[in-house]
């Protein structure tokens, strides 16, 4: 998108670029340097912003139980007592942690699947009705899941008229189902727009030297894709990790439930007094796998959330 | 269907520069095809939110049966038709409840602490994001700490900073140790609304910051640099050239930012916990009629809830000119180059991750 300057508007300015710099340099360096420091001030602001209630989380993770809520910035001793007591036998939050794999890896899965195919018909092919299909899927993304819920929590339950129904409470697809239908959006929107990046002429290229189209796709078009679709997964798995509603309406035994729910219930498993300590342990479990895959891939990630277009 | 029906397309592709290219590589049997890689995703789509939102309307429709069967003497089972009943008792002020807003029907409470949360939350998060945005563009150096820093909030699930707000709003917790004051803050009153608030605009205001940041590198700096020839003030710069240049990038995010604030869940129901009418979203508030049993209401009020999102987002992309689908969506608008349609597609496909960022909350 860039203001292209064309060779005579460089003509007529009569001055090398070099020059140019130099005297833009020369203008701004005293107000640059306020700038440069007042941005840092501005960039350390947002980091602390964003971090301060994270720390504190982690923090309240680390001290010793017996301090109970006590407010000191910096935990001593430093125990990790609560960790200990995340997994102790009462909570069973390791096999919470193995739920939230299952659920959330398959979710992941079939939502590339499904996704990859679709985008790629969105991306490529020229068809009646691709308006109508990208507002489907558009407005899927949009509508609120708390809809879906008396419905499925009817049908799932098997209660009439769905007696005809499985009763899937307390089963991963009673879960992973629904949450496709907000993975499945995402993952469509997010692998179209990467697809569209590469260009038509890569398959062109290898049908003409006798590729049909699906083969074309499979070797040329997906291993270029990889990281557009690396991305998609990693956002897709984040965003199924987190679901709660879903996941807190079917799975009501202590063996199903995922992560998120199971943290929720640890404050009625000790009544009354809220085990604090235990629960930010917990959270700062549940959290931490998914901030080193933020620092490892987080420039993947923008590009994934931003998707594509803007560099 | 491979190379013989690939070679006359790669043609009109590589003369059709600003033309319409009718067809390329894939040329016939591009319908069948299309349909076929679109099945597995609409089949999907129909099945778990299609179907599921058919049954919901139906279900707004009936009633449990409640009480004792006059016929038979047992314990009644099963539901009746109703009607509109289950609409029309919104109105009917059957259950009043005290909340921010004062006495009145929880329907009402649920859907004013909605608007209200919307409303506040949205507004805030977008200043603050487009703060965050201009700063992070000035940077010269440690973008990348700034960006992971910025990720942590949006990759901490909801119900875990639901929980760790909790904490830090406990009433003998940190925020209240550093305001120095001994404010109640989940005791289910006005200041647990403003809790709320403040957890929710410290998750997802990174989030919009991340995004504006994106539309604004797209500006170029000519501009800026005609804009300064000409003598203009950076406020002027900035409401004239930065505001409407990344425009398009922001009404998109807020859209879905409202969207997602509308369907707020995990976070009052962590924090605050459930059956608190001073934060009781519609969302809550239907859930807790569906765990109750009383399928018909709560499929009613979720539908009002899904209109009320329709509306919002008609209304954005009516009055506001969100461009949610991108050009992706209007064959009619088609580019003359492939590669040209991929840029339009920006600004929408910026969107479910939008959605995905505050998950279900």
């Amino acid at each position: 998108m860039a203001i292209a300057t064309t060779p005579q508007q460089e003509q007529q300015s009569r001055l090398s670029q070099s020059e140019v710099a130099e005297l833009a340099r020369a203008k701004q360096s005293p107000k640059a340097l306020i700038g440069m420091i007042a941005s840092y001030v501005g960039m350390a602001l947002i980091v602390i912003y964003c971090i301060i209630p994270f720390y504190w989380m982690v923090v309240s993770a680390l001290r010793d139980p017996s301090q109970g809520r006590s407010t000191a910035f910096i935990p001593n001793p430093v125990s990790v007592e609560n960790f200990g007591a995340v997994f102790s036998g009462q909570n069973g939050f390791g096999r919470s942690l193995v739920n939230s794999v299952i659920v959330s890896g398959t979710t992941t899965v079939l939502t590339l699947l499904f996704g990859i195919v679709a985008a790629y018909a969105l991306a490529r092919l020229q068809f009646k009705g691709k308006g109508a299909v990208l507002w489907i899927i558009m407005a899927c993304s949009m509508f609120p899941l708390i809809i879906l819920i008396p419905a499925l929590l009817k049908m799932f339950s098997s209660t009439p008229p769905f007696g005809w129904f499985p009763n899937w409470i307390n089963t991963y697809q009673a879960v992973i189902i629904p949450g496709l239908s907000f993975g499945l959006p995402l993952a469509v929107w997010n692998l179209t727009a990467f697809f569209k990046q590469l260009p038509v002429e890569l398959e062109q290229a290898a049908m003409v030297d006798g590729c049909t189209p699906g083969v074309a796709f499979r070797k040329v078009i997906l291993p270029l894709a990889a990281p557009g679709v690396f991305t998609t997964a990693i956002i897709v798995f984040i965003g199924s990790w987190n679901e709660f509603l879903v996941a807190l309406t079917f799975l009501t035994q202590q063996n199903r439930q995922t992560a998120t729910v199971a943290i929720s219930k640890f404050t009625g498993t000790t009544g009354f007094d809220t085990p604090y300590g235990t629960i930010m342990a917990a959270g700062v479990v549940v959290t931490v796998p998914l901030l080193v895959a933020v620092l490892f891939f987080q420039r993947r990630i923008v590009a994934g959330l931003t998707a594509g277009g803007v560099k | 269907m491979a190379t013989a029906t690939a070679e006359p397309s790669t043609t009109t592709v590589a003369t059709s520069d600003g033309h319409k290219p009718k067809k390329n590589a894939f040329s016939d049997g591009q319908q069948r095809l299309a349909w076929i890689l679109l099945a597995p995703t609409l089949i999907v789509i129909a099945v778990v939110a299609g179907i599921p939102v058919v049954i919901s309307i139906r279900e707004s429709f009936f009633r449990a049966n409640t009480g004792v069967d006059p016929n038979t003497g047992l314990i009644a089972s099963g539901d009746s038709f109703v009607g509109l009943k289950n609409f029309t008792d919104i109105f009917a002020g059957l259950n009043d409840v005290t909340g921010t807003f004062g006495t009145m029907d929880r329907f009402w409470n649920a859907f004013l602490n909605t608007t209200g949360f919307t409303v506040v939350c949205v507004v805030l998060e977008t200043v603050l994001g487009v703060i965050m945005a201009i700063i992070m563009s000035k940077a010269f150096r440690g973008r990348g700490i700034v960006r992971a820093g910025i990720l942590v909030p949006w990759a901490i699930p909801t119900i875990v900073s639901a929980l760790m707000w909790k904490l830090i709003f406990d009433s003998s917790g940190v925020m209240n140790r550093v305001l120095g004051r001994q404010i109640l803050w989940l005791a289910d009153n006005g200041s647990s609304f403003w809790a709320i608030v403040i957890a929710d605009v410290w998750k997802t205001a990174p989030f919009i910051g991340l995004l504006t940041l994106a539309g604004l590198q797209t500006i170029p700096a000519e501009v800026y640099e005609a804009a300064k020839v000409d003598g203009a003030t950076t406020w002027q710069q900035f409401t004239r050239i930065t505001l409407p240049l990344v425009k398009p990038t922001l009404v998109v995010a807020v859209l879905f930012r409202t969207l997602d604030t509308l369907r707020m869940f995990d976070l009052p129901w962590g924090m605050i916990g459930p059956g608190k009418y001073h934060v009781e979203t519609l969302s809550i508030f239907s859930y807790q009629e569906a765990a109750a049993t009383r399928y018909g209401q709560a499929a009613a009020y979720a539908i009002v809830l899904f209109a009320y999102v329709l509306l919002i987002a008609f209304l954005f992309v009516k009055v506001l000119g969100a461009d949610v689908i991108g050009d992706t969506g209007m064959p009619k608008k088609k580019r003359g180059k492939k590669t040209d349609a991929g840029d339009g597609a920006a600004p929408g496909a910026a969107i479910p991750g939008l959605e995905m960022a505050g998950g279900a909350h």
